[in-house]
């Protein structure tokens, strides 16, 4: 009698943990996620414009790739995107949540902007760019050291330092937008020295994003040796995986989040110029545009490889790109595309369950089995 | 004393937008969820009220107050259980990251609020913006003769019955978290789920309630927000999420204790409203007044660390994912 009340409360399903899971079959689990993802957008595209979805998926290839120049500016958002989750990536490794990089752009875009004001005239077109690199750099790596430092000093909560941060920096961008508005009365800065391009990326063999796409893959290799092949790239991953265990073998915890957080703020102030100097020309409120909370997600499904991170970012900004086109061609809002990111984003976060556990359904049992 | 007056008001208005937010969000982290999705709730909760309610004005010809509202509280208070359902089963069935998941969902709930706040300003009539005027009316409706009272009548009476909502709803948290047993098995499942589950205490079933009421009070925020704060109009630049933000900063502000939340949103309120109400700013100067709240935040977050008061630590397994399994 006993037994039986105890049977019937047996769950559906039985959760277990993986052990080992080889790497094939993790990306079959992704890819798998990631098709089901795009067949769940097709019927909501479906149901909304009430088209043929491979038409639409069609439409999306072409809005991001179908002539030269739409492709380049997907690969320029692509690089743009890569660089904040490559500054992203030491800092998360590190298990400190830096929801700030939206901040640490905006910041790095004002010091960019400020050098094309102010400089213009004071120096040549070539020289204006190295410093217009570390300004942004510096600017990015204040805004990150301030969490850093409270979070070592004192163990403030760093993901709503770093968010607040973001709300500070947005402030601050429209105090500079206000003083700079051009022409007067605008509330934008406008296109800044649109007639000579002062401070603009120069082309490279031809292409006008070429500097953007060589300083990011740059960085993709060094975040991947920093990582991976230094001494502090290791320091990085005791810390995050156990403080005490870093503390144990004589590394200085504290030293190691504020220089981490510094050097995350760095690249993504790194970010900032790039999306000033080498995309926009103007710098507003948007210039960071919601990339920092995106790149978060990348970072995350990268487990911070930043090889992997290019494929993810990449079919990030395609998506969008796609979205958007499908949006614009049939008269639906801009936003339609997040909509289509965020379930996407679901099920590849979802997948992940599926593959750490192991899921099995009830087994039918016997009753002679346990008698 | 009239700017003083109508400060006042506005910073109640605002406060109670992120009142609602705070107050639902602590009791999801009490259970040890910790939910960066509360800007993509209040989304929701904005978004679901809207359309409701604007399809109702639309085919009938007199709606009636009570109906009105009605149908916006049921559609806010089910799309953000939907939502909040939704982040449960993600972080508590699936054991995604719960910062991640939360942002993911702000994305998503973003663009779909925006997506149908767009297609319904298009559905108005082209250039004009919906406004849903009979609703926003009826959630505005105050205390009758308020006036009458002076000063006190317009301080503390002339709002919409919300705003009290919000402050009884801070209460009530307040006394289940600390004077009921099931309040009491909510909170040990926040601090040590392991313990609360050897208890006898279904966790996954306290985390999954929590979190689902936890979001239909934050969505009433995202409900008052369309009402009262924009008077029934739609507007798609994102100062909903920023407010959703702020609610999350309050709950750290109030130290997990809702009727803390209380004078803490109302404050926020007064902060973010402080530049309009000092004579002779520049537009640009204007701008940095703006930041106040969020450094008050970060001020605050650091003087919090700084005292580490046992009292005012957030929930021990906040932000953790539960297996059974696990040691």
């Amino acid at each position: 009698m006993m037994k039986q009340k105890h049977r019937k409360k047996e769950p559906l399903f039985r959760i277990s943990k993986n052990g080992f899971v080889p790497l094939y079959k993790a990306w079959a689990i992704r890819i798998g996620a990631l098709l089901l993802a795009l067949v769940v957008c097709a019927f909501i595209i479906y149901s909304i414009t009430k088209l043929n979805p491979l038409k639409v998926y069609g439409t999306m290839f072409q809005g991001a790739f179908g002539t030269n120049k739409r492709m380049w500016v997907t690969i320029r958002d692509t690089m743009m995107l890569l660089c904040i989750g490559l500054g992203l990536a030491p800092a998360f490794k590190m298990r400190f949540w830096n929801i700030g990089a939206e901040g640490q752009v905006l910041v790095g875009g004002i010091a960019s902007a400020a050098c094309m004001i102010y400089l213009r005239g004071k120096m040549s077109a070539t020289a204006v760019l190295p410093i217009m690199f570390v300004c942004s750099m510096l600017a990015g790596a204040i805004w990150g050291f301030i969490p850093g430092y409270f979070k070592a000093k004192y163990g403030t909560n760093e993901t709503l330092f770093t968010l607040m941060m973001n709300y500070i920096a947005i402030q601050l961008t429209s105090y500079f937008v206000a003083l700079w508005e051009n022409p007067y009365g605008s509330n934008t800065v406008g296109i800044i020295n649109s007639r000579d391009k002062f401070g603009w990326f120069p082309p490279i063999f031809g292409q006008m994003y070429g500097l953007n796409v060589i300083i990011v893959l740059v960085l993709v290799v060094l975040i991947y040796v920093y990582l991976n092949y230094t001494k502090q790239g290791f320091e990085i991953s005791v810390v995050g995986d156990s403080e005490n265990t870093a503390r144990y073998c004589g590394i200085d915890v504290k030293r190691v989040i504020i220089r981490t957080m510094i050097i995350s703020g760095a690249i993504c102030g790194i970010a900032g110029f790039l999306a000033v100097a080498g995309a926009g020309h103007t710098i507003s409120v948007s210039t960071a545009g919601g990339r920092g909370f995106t790149t978060i997600i990348v970072a995350w499904m990268a487990k911070f490889n930043s090889f992997v991170m290019v494929l993810f970012s990449s079919l990030l900004v395609f998506l969008e790109k796609g979205a958007m086109e499908i949006a614009s061609r049939y008269q639906l809002s801009d936003y339609v595309s997040n909509m289509i990111i965020g379930i996407i984003l679901f099920f590849i976060l979802g997948s992940e369950f599926f593959i750490n556990f192991k899921v099995r359904l009830r087994q039918r049992f016997t009753k002679d089995k346990s008698q | 004393m009239n700017q003083f007056i109508s400060l006042f008001q506005a910073s109640i208005v605002f406060g109670t937008v992120i009142l609602f937010g705070a107050v639902g969000e602590i009791l999801t982290e009490k259970s040890g969820n910790l939910n960066l999705g509360v800007p993509g709730i209040m989304y929701l909760g904005s978004i679901a009220s809207l359309i409701g309610v604007f399809y109702y004005e639309r085919y009938v010809e007199n709606p009636i107050p009570i109906v009105c509202i009605l149908i916006a509280l049921v559609c806010a208070i089910i799309a953000s259980m939907l939502g909040g359902l939704l982040f449960s089963f993600m972080t508590i069935t699936l054991r995604c990251n719960q910062n991640v998941m939360g942002l993911a969902f702000n994305i998503f709930a973003g663009g779909f609020a925006n997506f149908y706040g767009g297609s319904l300003n298009k559905l108005a009539g082209g250039v004009g913006q919906i406004n849903v005027l009979a609703t926003s009316a009826a959630f505005r409706t105050k205390i009758p003769s308020y006036q009458s009272l002076g000063p006190f009548g317009h301080l503390f009476l002339s709002y919409g019955f919300l705003v009290y909502l919000a402050i009884f709803l801070a209460f009530a948290i307040s006394w289940f978290l600390t004077r009921t047993t099931v309040g009491l098995n909510l909170r040990s499942v926040g601090e040590n789920p392991a313990t609360a589950d050897a208890a006898g205490i279904n966790v996954t079933k306290y985390k999954y309630v929590s979190t689902c009421v936890g979001a239909a009070i934050s969505g009433l925020g995202g409900l008052y927000y369309v009402m009262d704060y924009m008077k029934g109009t739609w507007d798609s630049d994102g100062s909903i999420e920023g407010l959703g933000w702020l609610a999350v900063a309050l709950v750290i502000f109030a130290s997990w204790k809702a009727p803390r939340a209380i004078w803490g949103s109302y404050l926020f309120g007064m902060l973010s409203w402080a530049y309009f109400y000092i004579p002779e700013l520049t537009r640009s100067s204007q701008e940095i007044f703006k930041m106040l709240p969020y450094i008050v935040t970060v001020l605050v977050l650091i003087v919090v660390a700084y005292q580490h008061k046992p009292d005012n630590q957030p929930p021990n397994a906040l932000g953790l994912p539960y297996f059974r399994e696990d040691r």
